[in-house]
């Protein structure tokens, strides 16, 4: 095992900074788009049932039969993994967002209307806010998911450690098998442990310290 | 035109006048012409053709029953609610021809609690209107201290702090500074202190009190409790459900007077006594009783009682200050010395009615001495007085020609 590590030195180090390459990409993409679609869904009222539908649906979608549809149309490599983390990354932000949201206290946003704040102003610097933390435990939980799903996405030949994974899979009773599954796996928990301590430092930084827990 | 509704709120609070200052008027004056409010579900109106005049500088109180439509028609205002039909007017300039934010932001807003941002500091909070004003930043920070200064809290150790740091007072105070940030002419409050307990409450009162004397705002306030609108309120605006005026005048007027059985109803028991919180004992007229001077001979002060057909005398010193109160029959032969024992008790010129009564109450004589600036003798204020007081002021009240509304009666003064 310890002889396996350092023959491969190199070779793992590159993987796990490319995976982490892939989530931090994808989940920002995701809160980018989570977080577009959570103003709109608060907006319009009707597209409330909408979201959670959506969401709750989408998670159940086991994420390889969703690689199977993907590549398709994509082809493999880098572009299906994206497509395939971001789509998971988003749904996780999209609900925390609806809920941080809608849970600001509607007089606090009446009163932002009657100092004479306009909807954007009100939404940039009360209600986002305010959302914030609720936002962010979404976007940890986002991130957790996605190390999981970008290792799955390793399958149509994507960047990271999953490609570890996969050739101790395909080569199941050979010497290195074993070496290679735990490689990948312990890689890409403790790189998703690494990246939600910096989350809860992000956290601590992004948040007023008057609505700090 | 009836003497009470001439009334200015200065003359209910005589330490304005008294040091001799003009009163402080910096708000805007307002006027609603029918306006109404129909929402799409309800067959009748919320607000059904409102008509009103609030004059600059007073605090006005919107009272009634819930769901009668009183803070509807307080955020008509600043049209958070737009209404159906009707004009509001600010300093004669109609509303609707502003941009609504630019509109709200000349419009003072305090909510119950104070409805501060949590994740913004008290200093931010404050300098928010300021800031949407496009203030600079020194002198958003400068006027975020006066005003913290102005609600009595100090600046240095609250600036920095974020809402729950502070107490629910606490909050409430910066909720109103925040109201008053960018120097609204008008400043509107929706149960602004219905959050606090009431020993709070009525400090925050008095204080909102003396902030107005100062600066004059025009200021409209809801509440369900009428012991607030009659201590806080130059007028008080009764509504009935769809906020139809069941009447609108001085606190005096609608406690010696009701309109009709639903003010009476709503104003509750004791009306009388809630007047005489409003009153002062310089409203009233003293007694001029036979006063003598320490040193004068019992014998020539017994003659002057005897003529008077007295049977006390209130002792003075040198400088005109109350020492004693004696019956005739404990007055000496000889010069009259100042008497021992109990500290004779007075009443201030600016003491309410109120606490005139509670000092009666404990004196012999059926009445209370009362004193003026540097404790001088100024007369008696006897029981009789104080009920005069209160039926000369039903008898103002009700002299008017019947059949007029209130509301019209109480928009010609203020156009007067």
């Amino acid at each position: 095992m310890w002889e396996f590590l350092t023959q491969r030195w190199a070779d793992v180090a590159y993987r796990a900074f490319q995976h982490t390459s892939l989530v931090v990409q994808s989940v920002a993409l995701a809160t980018v788009v989570a977080l577009l679609l959570a103003v709109l869904v608060v907006g319009v009222g009707r597209l409330r049932g909408v979201a959670n539908t959506v969401s709750a649906i989408g998670l159940t979608i086991p994420s390889f039969a969703l690689l199977g549809l993907v590549i398709p149309l994509v082809g493999i490599g880098t572009t299906p993994s994206i497509v395939i983390v971001t789509f998971y990354a988003t749904l996780p932000i999209l609900r925390n967002a609806v809920v941080g949201l809608d849970g600001v206290d509607d007089a606090l946003l009446e009163s932002a209307r009657g100092m004479g704040m306009s909807p954007l102003a009100s939404l940039l610097r009360v209600r986002l806010p305010l959302a914030w933390p609720v936002i962010v435990t979404g976007l940890r939980v986002s991130t957790q998911m996605s190390m999981g799903v970008a290792a799955i996405a390793a399958y149509a030949l994507g960047p990271g450690l999953g490609g570890y994974i996969y050739t101790g899979l395909s080569q199941i009773g050979g010497a290195n098998a074993l070496n290679y599954a735990l490689v990948g796996t312990v890689g890409v928990v403790l790189l998703a442990l690494v990246l939600d301590g910096l989350l809860v430092v992000l956290a601590r930084l992004t948040t007023s310290r008057g609505i700090r827990a | 035109m009836p003497e009470s509704t001439d009334r200015r709120p200065g003359d209910r609070r005589p330490d304005d006048t008294d040091t001799g200052l003009q009163r402080v008027v910096s708000g805007a004056a307002l006027t609603l012409t029918d306006v109404t409010k129909t929402y799409a579900a309800q067959k009748r109106p919320a607000v059904d053709r409102l008509s009103l005049d609030i004059p600059a500088g007073e605090i006005v109180m919107f009272v009634g029953p819930s769901g009668c439509g009183k803070t509807t028609s307080l955020k008509m205002i600043n049209r958070l609610i737009e209404p159906t039909s009707g004009t509001i007017t600010i300093d004669g300039d109609d509303i609707k021809n502003h941009d609504v934010n630019e509109l709200r932001r000349k419009i003072g807003y305090v909510i119950q609690g104070g409805s501060l941002f949590p994740h913004m500091s008290v200093a931010d909070n404050i300098g928010l209107v300021p800031g949407l004003l496009k203030w600079d930043k020194k002198r958003i920070s400068e006027r975020a201290d006066e005003l913290l200064d102005l609600v009595g809290l100090d600046p240095a150790r609250y600036r920095d702090r974020f809402p729950r740091e502070l107490s629910g007072g606490q909050q409430q105070r910066v909720g109103v500074a925040r109201g008053l940030a960018a120097d609204p002419p008008v400043v509107l409050m929706d149960e602004p202190f219905g959050a606090v307990d009431p020993i709070t409450r009525q400090r925050l009162q008095d204080e909102l009190l003396s902030i107005q004397r100062r600066l004059g705002k025009t200021i409209i306030c809801v509440t369900h409790d009428i012991d607030e609108a009659i201590k806080l309120g130059d007028r008080i605006l009764i509504l009935r459900e769809g906020a139809q005026i069941a009447q609108y005048d001085t606190p005096e007027t609608i406690l010696a007077a009701p309109a009709d059985a639903f003010v009476e109803d709503f104003v509750g028991a004791g009306s009388a006594l809630k007047q005489l919180n409003l009153a002062r004992v310089d409203d009233i007229e003293l007694r001029q009783p036979v006063t003598a001077v320490l040193g004068e001979s019992g014998a020539d002060v017994r003659a002057r009682l005897d003529a008077a057909g007295e049977t006390a005398v209130v002792l003075l010193d040198d400088r005109r200050r109350p020492v004693g109160w004696v019956f005739r029959r404990s007055l000496p032969d000889g010069p009259i010395t100042a008497p021992r024992g109990a500290e004779l008790l007075r009443v201030d010129r600016q003491a309410t009615l109120n606490d005139a009564l509670d000092t009666m109450l404990a004196s012999a004589y059926g009445g209370a001495i009362v004193t003026g600036s540097r404790d001088r003798f100024r007369g008696v204020v006897t029981f009789e007085a104080v009920t005069e007081h209160i039926r000369s002021t039903a008898r103002d009240a009700t002299g008017r020609e019947p059949g007029v509304a209130q509301a019209e009666a109480a928009a010609r003064d203020g156009g007067s």
